[in-house]
């Protein structure tokens, strides 16, 4: 847990801004097949970096925060040292600290490998776990009664470049909470477990992020590509997608 | 007993009940179904990737082409989601058109979806009754931005025109008028015994199927779920307004069709307490920096549609243009249960279900 300490959302704020705002997580360029956005060659107005800085800032903060109380397991408290930022804890913390400590008691001590609050979004509960535990953690989130979560409302696959990420966004209906649940899969094989065993509504996403993005699911019923024709050559939403015809 | 052989029928993707290029292969046994394929993906545009190289001012218009038959929502939901991961501050005026031309959309959609559905069953005339006021909404909307179907009124911040003099007094006509023809469409039409006989007791699912498939809209509140994300998670400026949340109870086509004929006169309620409240004057664009970067970070907002649950995904790299962009689309989604609701069903009842569940074919291959 030592590396967490060393997030830049720990120092002080002026040292945090400029790595922040540079680049934050993919190492070097990514590779934007041949099509790089010329707006981005504009220089930035001063209100808009202003804007961006302390955006970047309070998120980096955010998510230090998050991390800590997720990471002391739900007895979080304010032992995360006096020099935290002075930003209030966000009203779903406990929320999220909640779900950790479920999820690492009823499922596996290391099934969760991230959490934090998603600030913009209405504060939205976020984890990332681990696929191989998925199956069991998808019926935890549906069937425990502190979960609930008996709504699968969108599922999103996403080509992170380094790494292929599946996101659902699941909805209590009685209370009304969400959490968004992600995990994260190799690029080169993608494969996460499929959740159309808990959520019947899952089999045409996953069928479509099978589609466009490639990413397999074990375990679907019948995982056949569903918008492009059967006998089309790659996954369109891949970043790394090269059309076979370019006349298409 | 007679036994009759297997039929395997392919139902379009051009034919005019599938509201688009949907198609179905049905097995059938006699003149019952067995077994139902949907195929789709005839009218898939990538509307996702395109958007990957547009900023999010151009990708509005493609919103319009997803669900056509209620662009204004779609334009909401992804200005509604940008200015959500932006912070951005919606004038008041701009929230009062955008409730206005959103609850005016919702009835012309419902309405078209009323007289498509009759014509499908076979009742020829709802549908010229239904698409002569459709017309009065796509004239106040022509007037407002100048188009009758992809609008493109919305931008991230506000609206792009004000209402133009003496608008909100035609809506205000409107408004009233559609109360009158209400009553007159259940007069016509929904005591009509043929008609119930051909939608009641028929498609029928329980609330808990309902909800493990992800349904939304009617075709949840058909249930007797009280879930519509106008009250349970207002956005724009619901909060303010008076209005009831319709549901059925036996979760058939009967209730599915009640449910939207109510949901119009809801629209109506909310339509005359927000022309009522409309603001004087005021700006209708909110202060946007000349080229929108949201911040790095991601963001699902949803609205409710007139078919459910439109939700919009954006993961921002803090670039001009998404890193991606997904949109839960509720046709897409209400769709899935159609292969579960036909097995075991009569042929007939193919057309009847398919039109009950209500998608645009648009928003469904996206």
């Amino acid at each position: 847990m030592s590396e967490e300490e060393n997030k830049p959302g720990e120092t002080k704020p002026e040292a945090a801004e400029p790595a922040e705002a540079a680049s934050p997580r993919p190492a070097g360029e990514p590779p934007e097949g041949g099509a790089p956005a010329a707006s981005e060659r504009r220089p930035l107005t001063e209100e808009e970096k202003a804007a961006r800085r302390q955006a970047a800032a309070e998120r980096a903060a955010a998510r230090a925060g998050a991390a800590r109380g997720a990471a002391s397991g739900g007895a979080a408290g304010d032992a995360g040292g006096p020099e935290a930022p002075p930003k209030p804890p966000s009203p779903n913390q406990p929320l999220l600290d909640r779900a950790v400590q479920l999820l690492r008691e009823q499922i596996a001590e290391d099934a969760v490998v991230e959490a934090w609050i998603n600030e913009p979004n209405d504060h939205l509960p976020t984890l990332v776990l681990k696929g191989e535990y998925w199956p069991q953690a998808a019926r935890l989130f549906r069937d425990h009664a502190e979960f609930g979560c008996r709504y699968l409302r969108n599922m999103a696959g996403v080509d992170c470049e380094t790494h292929m990420e599946v996101v659902y966004h699941l909805l209590n209906m009685d209370t009304g909470r969400n959490y968004c649940v992600k995990i994260r899969t190799d690029r080169d094989r993608p494969s996460v477990p499929s959740a159309t065993p808990v959520w019947e509504t899952a089999n045409w996403n996953e069928r479509e992020i099978y589609d466009l993005l490639g990413v397999d699911f074990p375990g679907h019923p019948d995982l056949r590509r569903i918008m492009m024709p059967d006998d089309w050559v790659g996954h369109p939403l891949r970043k790394d997608y090269v059309p076979l015809d370019p006349e298409v | 007993m007679i036994r009759t052989e297997e039929l395997l029928l392919n139902v379009g993707p051009q034919h005019p009940s599938t509201h688009g290029v949907f198609r179905i292969i049905v097995k059938l046994d006699g003149e019952i179904i067995t077994e139902a394929t949907p195929v789709m993906g005839y009218l898939h545009r990538g509307t996702e990737k395109l958007a990957e190289n547009l900023n999010y001012t151009q990708i509005i218009p493609y919103t319009d082409r997803m669900d056509y038959v209620s662009a204004m929502t779609n334009n909401y939901v992804l200005c509604h989601a940008v200015e959500k991961l932006m912070g951005l501050e919606v004038p008041e005026r701009a929230e009062f058109l955008r409730l206005i031309v959103m609850e005016l959309q919702r009835i012309a959609s419902h309405l078209v979806w009323w007289g498509t559905y009759l014509l499908d069953i076979g009742a020829l005339s709802p549908f010229l009754f239904a698409f002569s006021d459709r017309e009065t909404i796509l004239n106040l909307f022509n007037e407002l931005c100048g188009a009758r179907l992809t609008y493109n009124y919305m931008r991230v911040g506000g609206v792009k025109w004000d209402a133009p003099e003496g608008w909100i007094d035609k809506v205000k006509n409107f408004v009233r008028h559609m109360h009158g023809k209400l009553d007159e469409y259940h007069a016509l039409v929904t005591g009509n015994e043929i008609f119930l006989s051909r939608i009641k007791g028929i498609g029928k699912y329980d609330a808990d199927t309902a909800i493990a498939y992800g349904l939304s809209g009617a075709n949840l509140r058909c249930t007797g779920v009280k879930w519509d994300l106008r009250k349970n998670e207002p956005y724009c400026i619901y909060d303010r307004f008076e209005f009831d949340v319709p549901v059925g109870q036996n979760g058939d086509c009967y209730d599915r069709y009640m449910v939207r004929l109510e949901e119009i006169r809801q629209s109506l309620r909310i339509l005359e307490q927000a022309l009522e409240q409309f603001p004087e004057g005021g700006e209708t664009m909110g202060k946007v920096p000349r080229v929108i970067r949201p911040p790095e970070g991601e963001i699902y907002v949803r609205i409710e549609s007139p078919r459910g649950e439109i939700g919009c995904y954006i993961v921002s790299k803090g670039k001009a243009e998404p890193y991606r962009l997904k949109f839960r689309r509720p046709s897409f989604v209400n769709l899935q249960i159609l292969p579960k609701l036909l097995i075991g069903e009569n042929m007939t009842n193919l057309i009847t279900i398919l039109g009950g569940i209500d998608i645009v074919l648009g928003e469904v291959d996206c």
